[in-house]
């Protein structure tokens, strides 16, 4: 049974069946029952949940409908939820309190949702596995032993155990999507740009982005449907076009519809269980009606080096905000200088460091055109590559990741490592496009064949075209039953 | 290319960072391989590509200028780790 059915929880409060308090209640009861393990959360203050419950109670009472109304989530520690902290996994976080709301935050509570609490995340989302908080890892429900992915890996560990049907994370190179495929939940990362990214800790600028997660596509949708729209707050923010129909998700028709299959995509070096899961998802779409078609996107080769060129360039600009002068952890020190460089030693981890001291290099005098100013060329052809493959194709399917989840501790030595979980989403990320993660069957992992962990497969669109992607998923959950598979959570 | 101790403490003066010594090598280290590995783009026929600093290029929307509510004074300072008379405090800069 799926413990937190979305649309069968919104059809109960319409109807008066269900009430928000006792949903609320509930989704809070079974932290208390898993959390000890899990490590999903790093902030809940129940009295004010419950009285954000009573008060979607009293709208839903005075006949208002509105499809988040009354329905709990859980939120990313890096968004802005106002009375409450948001440490971004960070001991440099300090005491801080959130004085506002993130745009998509506020639209949540404009539409009635209830914030539950703040989940657990990688360092200023700087991980690929959940590992690399001040709060301690984040346990994959489907196994303990190992990482959910990161690096949203409590807003992920806190669908797929069932406390909450939604949550926000965030996404700037896979950070939804791998723990997504890790965990056995749907996740998106929207076009850049169609989330807003006010109120977001921001990570790497050009790439970062708000990601919904769910249970399924449907769920998924009405959920990012109160949140899309222009913000005048976030000049990179855009319209979504067909909005309207996500409320209602319908099935896409899958007939006629061509799939690209990316051969860089499928090569060496991706584990046979999880080809094998792909394989068999593939044959399943063409079985009704889909076109398969073999695309090539040859700068693929390149993507894992170019994004992580950019995205700690970025950084290393976007960390220098945390000085201990306005918020957060501060050292005191003689000098204000001694005061900034002693709070930030002591208040980032190695993997900041390690990221904020590499972008300075590429960005530095004699370094900016042989490091960042290639990988922004880079970036260019990656792109080209996507646009050509679209005009061929209406979606590209791929995996998410090579593996299934790995072992906590197994790639915390070695970056480079934990950088190549993520060989399969960075190009999107770099180009700026709509993805998917959903659930596609289970694989055993290289390491112990006697367990089944989940396989997530990627749909990838063209710019904007977020609402068909999660038609044309719906479809596929229609005829699949992975996503309703549940973690052998004992209480 | 070998990045050396001195690049090392350069980025760190940088970006503000007080390194700690046991610090210094493992950054060396992954510093010197994550720039090695990225030395394969230089295979690519990057001369006439221009850069692209975002994935979407669309024109940024733009909103009126026009003032309206935000943070108190009370507001902006209460994250503060020290403040004092309306002011963020910090050590002695003259």
């Amino acid at each position: 049974m799926v413990p937190c059915p979305l649309i069968e929880w919104r059809d109960g409060l319409e109807s008066g069946d269900l009430s928000p308090t006792f949903l609320a209640l509930r989704c809070l009861d079974r932290m208390d029952l898993f959390e000890e393990r899990l490590n999903a959360i790093v902030f809940r203050d129940p009295d004010m949940t419950l009285s954000v419950a009573r008060s979607a109670e009293e709208r839903l009472t005075r006949r208002e409908r509105s499809p988040m109304l009354g329905i709990p989530l859980v939120l990313k520690d890096n968004l802005n939820w106002r009375g409450t902290p948001a440490r971004n996994g960070s001991r440099i976080g300090g005491s801080y309190m959130s004085p506002y709301n993130a745009t998509v935050v506020q639209r949540l509570l404009a539409a009635g949702a209830i914030p539950l609490a703040k989940a657990n995340m990688d360092e200023f989302a700087m991980g690929s596995s959940g590992e690399h908080s001040v709060s301690g890892p984040t346990r994959n429900p489907w196994d303990l032993t190992r990482v959910p992915g990161g690096s949203s890996s409590g807003s992920i560990v806190s669908v797929a155990a069932g406390y909450a049907p939604f949550a926000l994370g965030t996404d700037t190179g896979g950070s939804v999507r791998l723990p997504a495929s890790f965990c056995n939940v749907t996740a998106l990362r929207p076009t850049y740009g169609v989330l807003s990214r006010f109120g977001v800790t921001a990570m790497a600028s050009s790439l970062d982005q708000v990601g919904p997660l769910a249970a399924n596509a449907q769920d998924l949708a009405i959920g990012f449907s109160v949140m899309v729209g222009r913000d005048p707050l976030d000049s990179t923010s855009v319209d979504l076009p067909n909005a309207d129909r996500l409320k209602d998700l319908q099935a896409g028709s899958l007939k006629g519809l061509r799939v690209g299959l990316p051969r860089e995509y499928f090569g060496d070096g991706i584990d046979p269980g999880v080809r094998s899961v792909l394989g068999t998802a593939i044959q399943r779409l063409a079985s009704e009606g889909a076109e398969l078609v073999e695309v090539s996107l040859p700068n693929t080769a390149y993507a894992i080096e170019t994004y992580y060129l950019i995205c700690t360039s970025e950084v290393s600009s976007n960390m220098s905000r945390f000085d201990g002068v306005r918020y957060g952890l501060r050292k005191d020190a003689d000098s204000l200088n001694g005061m900034i460089s002693e709070t930030r030693d002591l208040g980032f981890g190695p993997e900041v460091k390690r990221r904020i001291l590499l972008g300075a290099f590429c960005l530095s005098k004699g370094y900016y055109d042989a490091y960042y100013l290639k990988a922004l060329k880079a970036r260019t052809l990656i792109t080209r590559d996507f646009t050509e493959a679209f005009r061929k194709v209406n979606v590209l399917l791929t995996p998410v990741s090579p593996t299934v989840a790995f072992k906590i501790g197994a790639k915390t030595e070695a970056p480079m490592a934990m950088y190549m979980a993520d060989i399969f989403t960075v190009t999107t990320s770099l180009a700026a496009l709509p993805c998917l993660s959903i659930p596609a069957g289970f694989a055993a992992p290289a390491d112990d064949p006697s367990k089944s962990l989940p396989v997530g497969m990627q749909l990838i669109g063209p710019p904007l075209s977020d609402v068909k992607l999660l038609e044309w998923a719906h479809a596929f959950q229609l005829l699949t039953d992975h996503h309703r598979k549940t973690p052998p959570l004992a209480s | 290319m070998e990045v050396t101790r001195e690049d090392v403490l350069r980025c760190a003066k940088l970006t503000n960072l007080s390194l700690q010594e046991e610090e210094l090598e493992p950054m060396r280290e992954a510093m010197t391989q994550l720039l090695n590995q990225a030395e394969r783009l230089n295979a690519l026929p990057l001369e006439d590509v221009e850069p692209t600093t975002h994935g979407l290029q669309l024109a940024l929307s733009r909103r009126s200028d026009e003032v309206r509510p935000w943070f108190t004074q009370e507001e902006a300072l209460a994250n503060a780790p020290r403040q004092d008379l309306g002011h963020f405090v910090v050590p002695k800069v003259l």
